[in-house]
């Protein structure tokens, strides 16, 4: 699959605004400006943009409780991010989600989940609505190598690849189901082994690859819209901080976390970048240092806005 | 009007909005061509066909929560589960994420869909087919709660829990489905949250709902010969529940026998209990009384069934201990 040009330094963008994202939601969090879980998307940038790449606003997805890089790469605005992890009546869910439940449902995401494993049912009901309505539309349920292990995997996919949804369940397996290594919760290597079991394809690619992600999603993604059903696609990658953060991760061993650090999915796409003459180093800076300018005024309109009205309590629970 | 039993009233309610609204489809086991466990989607295969009736795999949660993905994505399913026992089978897809998603999202989407299940005891079913749990689904915020009683109540209130933009459970009774009664025709809606009347009655409230009214009628037809006038109080859906009407009623009689098939501990009596003592204490000239289950499991052998779902006569008893 040939990438052009934009698309490529789009992806590029789109990565480093995410680690911007979260490496300032790692300082804010330690300055105890942010309240409640954060769980960051650090090191697995690739994978959402890689997906996101091949999806249109029309298409769905259901993230997860580390969701902030799904959002980003859907094409969600980082000032309201912002004002959501601080709580604030700008935020996309107007205080009420938090980091855990961050999402913007008219870009066509079902949510960001606190329960492990719980997008995958909702992404096959929406998958279903577009075979239903006979749009063209897809859904693109992500999901962790833990949730997985979840009867909820199970039950979707079954259900999915029966009916023939047009779907694909993306793995992030970022090698940890919190503090539980992968061999110690499954006795597989490879969690797109599992796709035999409902007679739909599975693919595990390099999630550190942004284009090996992009050709992998987007290969199942065009299957799923011309109405072949669903592809299971597992995207190997690292989580580089604890679980959520102020988990120091001690049960990772040191030498492993080193090994994947120096796997960086951003480096990689560089060198690709200089490589193809699409952009010079100095262009690649520029870049950066316009996603850290986004995110500090992401930080500066989170910190102006306002309070939720404590009357908020009482609102959005039934729909009129 | 038309005399149909409940269970085609329920089909009729369903019928009716999926003519109106292509939107409107149901899943669930079972209910395509065989028409349901029950047989209340029966015939509905083939008038609407396989794209809108679905037998789904053994599945609840992904039948609750796909319904949930579908109606964020601008359908209104029906959800069947065989069984309101099975629900704990996918209670994350109702409780977390039904009833939140709306409100996590700042209100910014509408969660339309209808998990109808059956409920309750009499058929020797045992402790994991028979019971009535409607007090799991009321403690849930941004979830509604139906228990229809008759079948013009039963089609009517199916219109209204389809029409509404929330997560409904819709509970209906198993000893309830052969009942036959005169039912409206054609888009009868029976709003949710309105109590209605069953009986009307000067000395005593008694409020009741789904299989319980029957035993509270019978119940007050004997009280009757006794001088013992009962007025019985359908609230019809839990959540909304019509304070109004209630306190009303109590208002009038000065006294209150809250009966439900639920265990005692935690049911919804208590929730009643506990409004009517907040709200309408001074109205009251005796001590509220419920008549419950007991706190077990549902036995199998039928005499012992038979003493664990509230009869008539314990109804009789308790109205008589509280003059």
């Amino acid at each position: 699959m040939d990438l052009k040009k934009e698309q490529l330094l789009d992806m590029y963008k789109k990565m480093v605004t995410i680690r911007a994202f979260e490496s300032k939601a790692v300082e804010l969090f330690a300055a105890g400006q942010i309240p409640g879980f954060v769980h960051l998307y650090l090191g697995e940038e690739a994978i959402a943009t890689g997906v996101c790449a091949s999806l249109e606003t029309k298409d769905y997805i259901a993230s997860t409780h580390r969701g902030h890089g799904h959002l980003i790469a859907k094409g969600g605005d980082t000032k309201i991010m912002m004002a959501e992890l601080f709580g604030r009546a700008t935020g996309y869910c107007k205080g009420k989600g938090g980091s855990m439940h961050i999402a913007d449902v008219n870009l066509g995401i079902l949510g960001a989940n606190g329960i492990v494993g719980a997008g995958m049912p909702l992404a096959t009901g929406a998958a279903f609505a577009c075979k239903y309505k006979k749009t063209d539309a897809v859904a693109v349920a992500f999901f962790g190598d833990g949730a997985s292990d979840r009867a909820t995997f199970h039950e979707s996919l079954n259900l999915a690849s029966t009916w023939k949804l047009p779907i694909v369940f993306l793995c992030e397996n970022n090698g940890w189901a919190i503090s539980n290594s992968q061999e110690n919760h499954q006795n597989i290597t490879d969690i797109s082994d599992r796709a035999s079991g409902y007679g739909i394809p599975g693919v595990s690619v390099d999630g550190n690859d942004v284009v090996a992600v992009y050709e992998a999603a987007g290969a199942a993604i065009d299957r799923a819209r011309k109405g072949d059903g669903p592809t299971l696609v597992e995207c190997k990658s690292w989580r580089w901080r604890g679980h959520f953060e102020g988990d120091p991760g001690a049960y990772k061993d040191p030498k492993d976390q080193a090994d994947w650090l120096l796997k960086d999915p951003i480096p990689r796409l560089e060198k690709n970048l200089l490589k193809l003459k699409y952009a010079t180093q100095a262009e690649l800076d520029t870049i950066k240092a316009a996603a850290d300018a986004e995110i500090e005024a992401a930080v500066k309109f989170a910190q102006a806005s306002p309070q939720p009205d404590p009357s908020e309590l009482l609102t959005d629970v039934y729909a009129d | 009007m038309k005399q149909m039993t409940y269970a085609e009233a329920i089909r009729d309610g369903m019928r009716v909005e999926m003519h109106k609204d292509p939107n409107v489809y149901l899943q669930g086991e079972d209910v395509a061509q065989f028409g349901g466990c029950f047989g209340v989607t029966a015939g509905l295969y083939d008038e609407f066909g396989p794209t809108r009736v679905m037998n789904t795999p053994i599945s609840e949660a992904v039948i609750v929560g796909s319904a949930v993905g579908a109606a964020l994505a601008g359908l209104r399913p029906i959800a069947e589960i065989m069984f309101v026992d099975f629900m704990g089978c996918c209670m994350d897809e109702l409780f977390n994420q039904a009833a939140k998603l709306r409100y996590m999202n700042g209100g910014k989407c509408k969660v339309p869909i209808v998990v109808r299940t059956p409920c309750g005891a009499g058929m020797g079913a045992a402790a994991q087919h028979s019971q009535c749990v409607e007090s799991w689904f009321t403690h849930i915020p941004g979830v509604k709660t139906v228990m229809p009683s008759t079948p013009a109540d039963a089609k009517g209130l199916m219109i209204a829990a389809i029409r509404d933009d929330n997560p409904v459970m819709y509970i209906e009774h198993k000893q309830l489905l052969p009942v036959p009664g005169d039912v409206p025709e054609g888009e009868y809606v029976v709003p949710l949250g309105k109590a209605d009347i069953k009986r009307d009655g000067s000395d005593i409230t008694i409020v009741a709902w789904s299989w319980m009214i029957q035993k509270a009628l019978a119940a007050a037809e004997e009280l009757a010969a006794k001088g013992i006038n009962v007025e019985i109080l359908d609230p019809r859906t839990l959540v909304p529940f019509d304070k109004d009407a209630l306190l009303k009623s109590v208002a009038k009689t000065g006294k209150l026998l809250i009966v439900h098939e639920e265990v005692k501990t935690s049911g919804f009596g208590g929730e009643i209990a506990a409004l009517v003592c907040e709200e309408g204490f001074d109205y009251l000239d005796a001590p509220i009384k419920r008549v419950t289950a007991p706190d077990t499991p549902i036995p199998f052998a039928p005499i012992l069934e038979g003493a664990f779902i509230p009869s008539a006569e314990k109804i009789i008893k308790a109205v008589e201990s509280m003059f």
